[in-house]
């Protein structure tokens, strides 16, 4: 057995090596969050004593009544004596099943910026709700910021069960309201749970209190939800990174392709076509540092070697010659404009970074502006300010080797950065391109 | 027709493909990258990473030990050995050599982790880098917690922490002005158990210093330090010989040991596993100064 393969605590016979479930949190300070988190670092022994210990001092010292959970993770000097959460931060716990990365996204300042941020890259998110209040508006905007970044699980937590009487009406009545909300936004997978975070109900063991409430426990799905298959598995995407050549009298004659699999399994033997060239190969060898691989899919990061001596470099893509992505300059996106000093303006000219490619683009077009409570298009609007959502039309330097974001993340998502500040100033998703 | 269930990799696996699609994002856009190499755990995890993200390549960048001069000797030894096999360029920016030229002036306490910081951004300027591979982790300490993967440093070093570029999916940013830099941690995602998993699967040696052995320390502030050159014990503290390892190494005169039994790297991962005080907690003198004592340093420069 391999050290990474741990044997699993439930009593299952078969030891499958831990993997990795990235999750996004969202919601206020009101609605329990730190808590929640606090009790899930705390019931799996990933909190310890000297982190405990400063948070209670810290609280104690700022009279507050309870230990303040909010500290654990509100790390900055401005976030403490502010008392406010700035930044998304990470946290990290593990069970013999899994490992977590939490992307906490503060409920306030700079609300959808970060919550944009910790999605983009969430197999999960989980969204809080004060069972005595329901859904308020900030509830159906996390939902919506998650579908537009399209996070393949939602799992909604309704919060603060012990001060309803462990009631199932109500907790049924928010379940039914925010699942209908859900279908309208072509949600993915969505799990609710009622939970106390404060007396630890539903969070790593069934509740006693809710006997009604036959779904599993927070950490039991968190642990078990099953996202292999989110994975697209069917689309090639090779995008390449970098070009190994060693200048060495050893290796000589060597040529390999470095990157990370965006999408498909690549295998040794297979057809290929390079893009934006359009010239094919075949496979000769897909590596890596501990040798050669029969396969490779995402996230591997590998070499690839062709069986041919074709002039390719970084920004170029790999894929199979009957299942290409578009090669467009004309781009339709979604765009979440991140940048406080200049709004995104029509006419405007930035640079862009999509896979491995950068080029420059100008906007063409601003088609409408998104309210992101009620969904309703604004097409008057002239500009997207910090932490809003609009349609664009790109126009760029260079074709963007490009799929619809809802079929592949990572060719489909794409980053704006200003030219003369070099700040990442907005966010896109690719909604199809020409 | 393989399940999809086939096609899972590990946490180890895939934090090591997040890893090393960092470093190579870094050498194809930036143009003088160097990896900060100080001989602690965390460094060497970095170091083999790198072999694996350019073979059969060389690590095509140089690396850099900022030398406090509060060096535990099998450390340096391990350092020496790492760059002859490895066929690398080391460069040592010294805090004793600049120490004698008057560049910095040591600090009252005898701690030379903020000194560390003018002489890291000397040889910055000095040798030009654009980027530096650090081996920091976010679940290390909190502010470290919100730093980003490719963090963004002024013309002075500088963090600002309110200031930072978002960071979405793995697109990295790394454009900068002339004088500025970029300080890119592949380990972000990494934590100590991680890190402590990897080296055994990819049986890499290290420092023995890292496994428990029997040294004279004494204890102060419920921390047990060595007794050396640069650490000296007060009044009133009887050096006694204990059972010890080092979770984290660091500057000599601030780093202090835990008592351990773990002489393997499996009863290592054991001993991590179910300690429940961080590693920093648990052996740094320099981080008990303040609440955001790491972040103030972070902000002068400091890795």
């Amino acid at each position: 057995m391999s050290v990474d393969t741990w044997a699993p605590a439930d009593g299952e016979t078969a030891a499958r090596p831990m993997d990795l479930l990235r999750f996004a949190t969202a919601g206020s300070v009101d609605d329990g969050k730190s808590t929640l988190i606090g009790r899930l670092l705390y019931d799996t022994k990933s909190l310890f004593s000297d982190q405990l210990a400063a948070v209670e001092a810290v609280s104690a010292a700022r009279g507050d009544e309870y230990t303040n959970l909010a500290l654990l993770t509100d790390g900055l000097r401005a976030e403490r004596e502010q008392g406010i959460t700035i930044d998304v931060a990470y946290r990290y716990f593990a069970t013999p099943r899994r490992k977590f990365i939490i992307a906490d996204t503060p409920g306030h300042t700079q609300y959808t910026r970060n919550m944009v941020t910790g999605a983009s890259t969430a197999d999960l998110a989980l969204i809080l709700v004060d069972a005595r209040k329901g859904l308020v508006e900030q509830s159906r905007r996390h939902a919506f910021l998650c579908s537009l970044l399209r996070v393949p699980h939602l799992v909604l937590c309704v919060n603060k069960m012990d001060l309803v009487d462990w009631s199932q009406e109500v907790f049924e009545r928010i379940a039914d309201e925010f699942t209908a909300f859900a279908a309208k936004l072509d949600a993915p997978d969505l799990t609710v749970v009622p939970i106390s975070a404060l007396r630890g109900d539903n969070i790593v063991t069934r509740s006693e209190n809710m006997q009604w409430y036959e779904g599993p426990s927070l950490l039991h799905h968190l642990e078990r939800v099953h996202i292999a298959s989110d994975r697209n598995l069917v689309d090639v995407r090779f995008p390449v990174q970098y070009v190994i050549r060693p200048q060495s009298t050893t290796v000589t004659d060597y040529r390999g392709y470095a990157g990370q699999v965006a999408s498909g399994v690549l295998k040794p033997g297979d057809e290929v076509m390079v893009l934006p060239s359009g010239f094919t190969s075949r496979i000769a060898a897909v590596e890596t540092a501990d040798g050669p691989v029969e396969e490779a899919f995402p996230p591997m990061s590998v070499t690839v070697r062709l069986t041919d001596e074709i002039d390719i470099s970084r920004g170029d893509l790999i894929c199979r010659p009957n299942n290409a992505p578009m090669v467009a300059q004309d781009i339709e996106a979604m765009v979440c404009w991140m940048d406080e000093s200049r709004p995104l303006q029509v006419g405007g000219r930035y640079a862009i970074k999509h896979t491995t490619r950068s080029a420059r683009t100008i906007v063409r077009e601003l088609h409408y502006r998104l309210d992101v409570n009620s969904l309703h298009r604004d097409e008057t609007a002239a500009e997207l300010k910090l932490n809003e959502i609009g349609r664009v039309r790109l126009r760029t330097t260079v074709p963007l080797l490009a799929d619809e974001y809802r079929r592949n993340r990572t060719t489909g998502g794409f980053v704006i950065i200003d030219e003369a500040t070099n700040r990442t100033v907005g966010a896109g998703m690719i909604v199809e391109a020409a | 027709m393989t399940s999809p269930a086939a096609y899972q990799v590990s946490h180890l696996d895939a934090l090591e493909a997040e890893s090393i699609f960092v470093m190579r994002e870094v050498v194809a856009e930036m143009e003088r990258p160097v990896l900060l190499f100080s001989g602690g755990k965390d460094s060497i995890v970095m170091l083999r990473l790198a072999q694996k993200a350019f073979a059969p390549a060389n690590i095509p960048f140089p690396v850099m030990h900022v030398d406090t001069g509060h060096n535990f000797p099998e450390v340096l030894d391990y350092r020496d050995q790492r760059v002859a096999e490895l066929g690398l360029h080391l460069i040592v920016a010294s805090v004793p050599e600049a120490l004698t030229k008057g560049m910095v002036r040591e600090s009252a306490d005898g701690m030379r982790n903020r000194i560390q910081t003018p002489v890291l951004l000397d040889a910055v300027e000095k040798h030009r880098f654009d980027a530096l591979f650090g081996g920091a982790r976010r679940d290390e300490e909190k502010a470290r917690a919100k730093e980003r993967v490719f963090s963004f440093r002024d013309e002075f070093g500088q963090w600002d922490p309110k200031n930072q570029r978002p960071e979405l999916w793995s697109l990295y940013n790394g454009r900068h002005h002339p004088g500025e830099s970029i300080r890119v941690f592949p380990l972000s995602n990494w934590t100590e158990l991680d890190v402590w998993h990897y080296i055994a699967r990819e049986r890499i040696p290290l420092p023995a210093i890292y496994f428990a052995h029997e040294r004279e320390v004494i204890e102060r502030d419920g921390m047990f330090y060595a007794v050396n050159e640069f650490f000296r014990a007060r009044a009133g503290e009887q050096p006694f010989k204990a059972q010890v390892r080092y979770r984290t190494v660091g500057d000599a005169s601030c780093t202090a040991a835990v008592r351990s039994d773990a002489d393997t790297v499996e009863k290592v991962i054991e001993e991590v596993a179910a300690t429940r005080i961080t590693e920093r907690g648990a052996t740094r003198g320099d981080d008990r100064v303040s609440e955001a004592a790491m972040e103030d340093r972070k902000r002068e420069g400091y890795f």
